[in-house]
C-alpha cells in the first residue's frame, strides 16, 4: 500500500509514492536524499533527528512521512543561504560545540527553536530548552556556550 | 614560477582554533556509515535471542525466505567457515570460549545473534526476520558476577561450572608486613566498591557496509570503528582472505569512547554476505541492538583495603577485584581490569601492594574498554579508600591527599605495580583547585548548612591515568603510531595518520603542528585517517593516544622534512645544509642575502633543477613512533554538592577541574575532552546502570530506562590547567580523552558521602540516584 505525498523540504518539493509507516526521518534520508538528519535511538530520546516541521522542531523518528503531506519540513542542510552559514551554525564551529557531530544536526535545530521562542535565553534555560537532545561528547559546556553566542549574534542582527 | 603557498610567521600551536573538521559536520555533509549509498544495495537484519541462556532445537527460515524483498537467510550452520571474534588478551591461563559470528546450538546472553536476513529494504528485512522461527529450550541464567562464583550457580559455559574466566595475583612490596604493622599501631580501613556496568552509548550506534568485487576478489568493509588497521587484519583472518585484499574504511565516526575499539561480529558477517550474495550489503545496529551487543564497560566489585600510619600515612593496599567479563570476550575484555591494578596506588607513595582480580563469566553481554578502561574504576576505588581513611582518622581530605604525594622531583616515580610515572607534580592541581574553590570559606558555609541541618559536602578526587598506549611489548597488538606526511609541489601537505579520531580533532591539532613546522597555515594543511587503501599500518585511536602516539609519529616525519627542505634550499641560497635556518616558512643564511620560501623548496624537490648525490627527489616522511612509555596524565577535581532530603536529588553546587596533561596543541579541543569526560563520569556517578535482571533479561534496554546525562544534568565545570611535560614524546604531550571521566566519579562520591556525614555514612554506591539517597537518609534518619 503506497501513498504519494508531496512535501516541501528546505524551499523545494520533493513528491514520492510512500508506504504509510515510513518514517519522516527515513524519507529525509533516502528518498529526499538529505542524509545530515540522524538516527540515534528507536524511542524518541536522543533528538539526533530533530528537524523543523512548520517551524517546530520535531523528532522526525516519530512522525511519519504521511503526516507532513503539503506541510514544510527544514533540515539542517537548509540553514546556510548563499553559502553563508546560519549564525546558529556559525556559533557551533567557533565555539567548539561538537565533536563527533553525530547529534550536531540535530542540536542545531533545536537550538534555532530554542532562540526563536527566547531570543536571550540564560545558561539555564538553554540546558532545559536542550533537554530533548543528548549529547554524549561535549559534556554541553561548549554547546551552551554556542548557543548564547548565537542569541547574541541573532539579537544584534535584529 | 610564482609560489602557490604564502608563508606566515604565526604560530598555531597552542591556540584555540576552531576545527577544520566542522564545516561538513555542521551543514550535515559528513559521510557517517549509513549515509554511504550503492546502487544496488541490500539490508540485513539480524535475530538475536530473547533468552540469556538456551539451546536453540530448530531455526526455521522458510517463511522468511519466501517474503516480500528478501534474497538470503543465514542461519550459524552456514557460517560455521568464518573465524570466531578474536580475543587479543594473551593473559595466563584465560579461558576462551568459543565466540562463532552467529549462534550455533546454544545462546548465551540477550541479544545474542541467531540468524540474518538479507532484504532489499531495511523495513522488509525487519518484516521478514520477524518470521523466522527459533525454538529454545531455555537454561537458568546468572548476570550477577558475585552470584555466578556461588557453588551451584548455573554454569555460563558448560565446560567451565565454576564461572571463572582467569585469575591473576600481583604482589609488591610487603603487604603482609605493612599489614601487620598497621593492625597493631597503625588503622586499617575496609570498603566493598562497586564499578557498576555501563552503556557506553555513543550517539551513532555501529553500522558496517560491505562490497565484494568479484572480478578482483576485493572486499570492501566500511564500518564505525576505531581501529579500521586491527579490524581489517583480524576480519581477513576470520574470512579467509588475504589481508591485502580487504579494505576497510572508517568514515565519519559518531563516537566510540571504546566500544567501537573492538572486531565484531557484524563485521565479519557482512563481509561473508557480501561474497555469497554479491551485491553491498548494509547493517545498521538500532539502538536496542547497541545496549544488548556492543560492548558494556565497568562492571566491577572491589573489596579493598587500606593500611595506613595513626598519622595518616598510606603503607600498603590489598584489592579483591571481582570483574563481570560477561558471557564472552570481546578484543581485550580480561585486560581492562590488569590495568585497574596497575593504577590501584594511585597518586600516593606507597609500595606495598597486593590484588587478586577474577575474570567471571556472566549471562550478559561482554565488557570491555569504556572511557577509562578500568582506570577509572581504580582510581574510584583509592580515591574512596583515602577518604574513608581521612574520616576514620578525622583528617581533612585535602591535607592527608598533601601528606602522601611524592615529592615533586621524585620522578620518574616507580610504582608497586612496576609502573613509571614519567613526570608530575600532584600537589599543583590541587592547590589550585582548592584556591578555585576558597576551601576554607566553603568549608565555613559547610559548617552553618550543617548547622541548619542541611547536607552539604566537599569531596575532591586527586586522580591519576595511564594512557598514550604504549610500549608495544606491553600491548597485545603494538603501541606504536605512524605517520606519512607530504608535501606537494604547490607546498601544500598531506598527513596520513594512523590515528582514528571520531571527533577528537586532529585534522586540526595536526594541522597546527604542520602549520609551526614548515611555516604553512592550517587551511593547507588535510589531515586523512580511517582508509587502510591510503594510510600506512596503524593502530588506531583509544587510551588516550592519538596525540601523544599518533602526533609523535606527525612531529618526527615533520622534522624529516624539515631537514630534507633545508637540503633542497642550499643551493637555491648557494650555502652549504648547515648554514641554512629555516623559520616561519622562510631558509635563510647569514652567509647568503638569498631568502626562498617553503613554496619554492617544494617545487625544486619536485623539478629538481639542482640534483645533489645522495639526496632523492620529492618529500614524503613516514615514521612509526613506539614509545617508551605510557604517559600519566593527573589533576584534581573538587565537588560542592546539597542534597534534597525530601527527594534524595543531589544538586551540585560547584565543580572544578584542574587538569595536567602535559603541554597542549589546541586548548579548545583539551577543554571539550575534559568536560565531556566530566560529563560521562557524573553519568555513572549520578544516573547510569546497565541492569540484567535474575534471568538475565536487560532492563535498562533503551534509552527510556537508562539515563543518559542530559545538559541540565552537567553542571557549570570551572576547568583550568597545570603544565608538567612529559619527557616520553617530543611534544612534552600526555594525553586527556579519559582524565575528566577518571576524574570526576570519586569526586562526586566523596561529596555525597561528605554531605552524609552528619548521619555516620561512610560509603555510598553509583549511582547516587535519589531513590538510593534518599532511602540512605531514611534509614539512618531513624537510626
Amino acid at each position: 500500500m503506497q501513498k504519494r505525498i508531496r512535501v516541501t523540504v528546505n524551499g523545494s518539493t520533493v513528491e514520492a509514492n510512500v508506504e504509510p509507516r515510513l518514517l519522516l526521518v527515513h524519507f529525509l534520508r533516502e528518498v529526499a536524499g538529505l542524509t545530515g538528519t540522524h538516527v540515534g535511538c528507536e524511542t524518541s530520546v536522543c533528538g539526533a533527528c530533530t528537524v523543523l516541521l512548520e517551524g517546530r522542531a520535531v523528532k522526525s523518528c516519530t512522525i511519519f512521512a504521511v503526516q507532513t503531506d503539503g506541510r514544510k519540513v527544514e533540515t539542517v542542510e537548509g540553514l546556510a543561504t548563499n553559502g553563508n552559514l546560519h549564525p546558529v551554525q556559525e556559533a557551533f564551529w567557533n565555539e567548539h560545540g561538537l565533536q563527533c557531530g553525530y547529534c550536531t544536526p540535530g542540536m542545531i535545530m533545536t537550538s534555532c527553536q530554542l532562540l526563536s521562542d527566547h531570543p536571550n535565553p540564560s545558561r539555564e534555560e538553554i540546558r532545559h530548552g536542550l533537554e530533548g537532545n543528548l549529547c554524549r561528547c561535549t559534556g554541553y559546556m561548549h554547546i551552551v556556550n554556542a548557543v548564547q553566542a548565537a542569541a547574541k549574534k541573532l539579537s544584534a542582527r535584529a | 614560477m610564482a609560489t602557490t603557498t604564502p608563508t606566515r610567521t604565526e604560530t598555531y600551536v597552542g591556540r584555540r582554533l576552531r576545527r577544520r573538521e566542522d564545516p561538513r559536520l555542521i551543514t550535515g555533509t559528513a559521510t557517517y556509515v549509513d549515509d554511504v549509498k550503492m546502487p544496488g544495495m541490500l539490508y540485513a537484519a539480524i535475530v538475536r535471542s530473547p533468552h540469556a541462556a538456551a539451546r536453540i532445537k530448530t531455526v526455521r527460515t522458510e517463511a522468511a525466505a519466501k517474503a516480500p524483498g528478501v534474497h538470503a537467510v543465514f542461519t550459524g550452520a552456514d557460517v560455521e567457515g568464518v573465524g570466531p571474534v578474536p580475543c587479543a588478551a594473551a593473559l595466563p591461563g584465560l579461558r576462551v570460549p568459543k565466540h562463532t559470528i552467529l549462534a550455533t546450538n546454544r545462546v548465551y546472553y540477550v541479544g545474542h545473534p541467531v540468524a540474518v536476513v538479507v532484504a532489499s529494504d531495511r523495513y522488509l528485512a525487519a518484516d521478514a526476520a520477524d518470521l523466522i522461527e527459533v525454538d529454545y529450550d531455555p537454561l537458568p541464567a546468572v548476570a550477577d558476577p558475585e552470584k555466578a562464583l556461588e557453588p551451584g550457580a548455573p554454569p555460563v559455559h558448560p565446560e567451565w561450572p565454576d564461572n571463572i574466566a582467569f585469575t591473576q595475583h600481583t604482589e609488591g612490596g610487603d603487604c603482609k608486613k605493612a599489614f601487620a604493622e598497621a593492625e597493631k599501631s597503625g588503622v586499617i580501613v575496609k570498603q566493598r566498591i562497586v564499578s557498576q556496568r555501563l552503556v557506553p552509548m555513543a550517539m551513532e550506534t555501529r553500522g558496517v557496509v560491505a562490497e565484494w568485487r568479484l572480478g578482483d576478489k576485493h572486499l570492501t568493509i566500511y564500518s564505525s570503528t576505531q581501529i579500521p588497521h586491527l579490524m581489517r587484519t583480524q576480519v581477513a583472518l576470520m574470512l579467509g582472505i588475504p589481508e591485502n585484499h580487504l579494505r576497510v574504511i572508517a568514515p565519519e565516526v559518531g563516537g566510540g569512547f571504546g566500544s567501537k575499539l573492538n572486531v565484531y561480529a557484524e563485521e565479519a558477517l557482512m563481509g561473508f554476505i557480501a561474497m555469497r550474495v554479491n551485491k553491498p550489503i548494509k547493517w545498521i545496529e538500532s539502538r536496542r541492538e547497541n545496549f544488548q551487543t556492543t560492548i558494556h564497560g565497568r562492571g566491577h566489585v572491589d573489596y579493598a583495603e587500606l593500611a595506613a600510619t595513626k598519622d595518616g600515612r598510606i603503607t600498603g593496599m590489598k584489592l579483591k577485584l571481582i570483574q563481570d567479563l560477561g558471557a564472552y570476550h570481546q578484543l581485550l575484555g580480561p585486560l581492562i581490569p590488569t590495568l585497574s591494578v596497575l593504577m590501584m596506588p594511585g597518586l600516593y607513595n606507597f609500595h606495598n601492594i597486593e590484588a587478586d582480580v577474577i575474570g567471571v563469566f556472566t549471562n550478559a553481554a561482554p565488557t570491555d574498554a569504556y572511557r577509562g578502561a578500568g582506570r577509572p574504576e581504580a582510581t574510584h576505588v583509592i580515591e574512596r579508600m583515602v577518604d574513608i581513611l581521612a574520616a576514620t582518622l578525622k583528617m581533612d581530605p585535602a591535607e592527608i591527599r598533601l601528606k602522601n604525594f611524592p615529592p615533586k622531583d621524585a620522578f620518574p616515580f616507580a610504582t608497586a605495580t612496576g609502573l613509571q610515572y614519567d613526570s608530575g607534580d600532584y600537589a599543583a592541581p590541587l592547590n589550585r583547585a582548592l584556591e578555585i574553590l576558597d576551601y576554607s570559606k566553603t568549608r565555613e558555609e559547610q559548617r552553618a548548612a550543617r548547622r541548619q541541618g542541611r547536607y552539604y559536602g566537599i569531596g575532591i578526587s586527586t586522580y591519576g591515568e595511564i594512557c598514550a598506549f604504549g610500549p608495544s611489548p606491553a600491548t597485545p597488538a603494538g603501541g606504536w603510531e605512524s605517520a606519512t606526511v607530504k608535501i606537494e609541489p604547490t607546498a601544500k601537505v598531506t598527513i596520513m595518520t594512523g590515528a582514528s579520531p571520531h571527533g577528537q580533532g586532529q585534522e586540526t591539532s595536526f594541522a597546527q603542528l604542520a602549520a609551526d613546522k614548515l611555516g604553512v597555515t592550517p587551511d593547507d594543511v588535510v589531515v586523512i585517517h580511517g582508509d587502510t587503501s591510503v594510510v600506512q599500518y596503524g593502530i588506531g585511536t583509544f587510551g588516550s593516544r592519538a596525540t601523544a602516539v599518533g602526533g609523535a609519529a606527525v612531529y618526527q616525519a615533520l622534522e624529516d622534512l624539515r631537514a630534507k627542505c633545508i637540503r633542497f634550499a642550499a643551493p637555491l641560497l648557494g650555502v652549504q645544509p648547515e648554514d641554512v635556518r629555516f623559520e616561519g616558512g622562510v631558509f635563510s643564511s647569514p652567509k647568503s642575502s638569498k631568502t626562498v620560501t617553503i613554496g619554492e623548496v617544494a617545487l625544486e624537490a619536485h623539478i629538481l633543477r639542482h640534483p645533489q648525490p645522495g639526496l632523492e627527489p620529492g618529500l614524503v616522511a613516514t615514521r612509526f613512533f613506539e614509545p617508551s612509555n605510557f604517559a600519566f596524565p593527573f589533576g584534581a577535581h573538587i565537588a560542592v554538592v546539597e542534597i534534597d532530603k525530601e527527594t534524595g536529588e543531589i544538586q551540585i553546587l560547584r565543580y572544578i577541574a584542574v587538569d595536567d596533561c602535559g603541554n597542549v596543541i589546541n586548548p579548545l579541543l583539551v577543554d571539550g575532552q575534559v568536560h565531556g569526560g566530566v560529563a560521562q563520569g557524573l553519568g555513572q556517578a549520578l544516573l547510569e546502570e546497565a541492569i540484567y535482571d535474575e534471568n538475565g533479561q536487560l532492563i535498562t534496554g533503551e534509552l527510556m530506562n537508562y539515563a543518559i546525562p542530559k545538559a541540565h544534568h552537567v553542571p557549570e565545570i570551572e576547568s583550568d590547567r597545570t603544565v608538567t611535560p612529559s619527557p616520553v614524546n617530543p611534544m612534552g604531550v600526555k594525553g586527556v580523552g579519559e582524565a575528566g571521566t577518571i576524574g570526576c566519579s570519586p569526586a562526586l562520591v566523596n561529596a555525597v558521602v561528605d554531605a552524609l556525614s552528619p548521619l555516620g555514612v561512610l560509603h555510598v554506591d553509583m549511582p547516587m540516584t535519589p531513590q538510593r539517597i534518599w532511602r540512605l537518609i531514611s534509614e539512618r534518619s531513624q537510626a
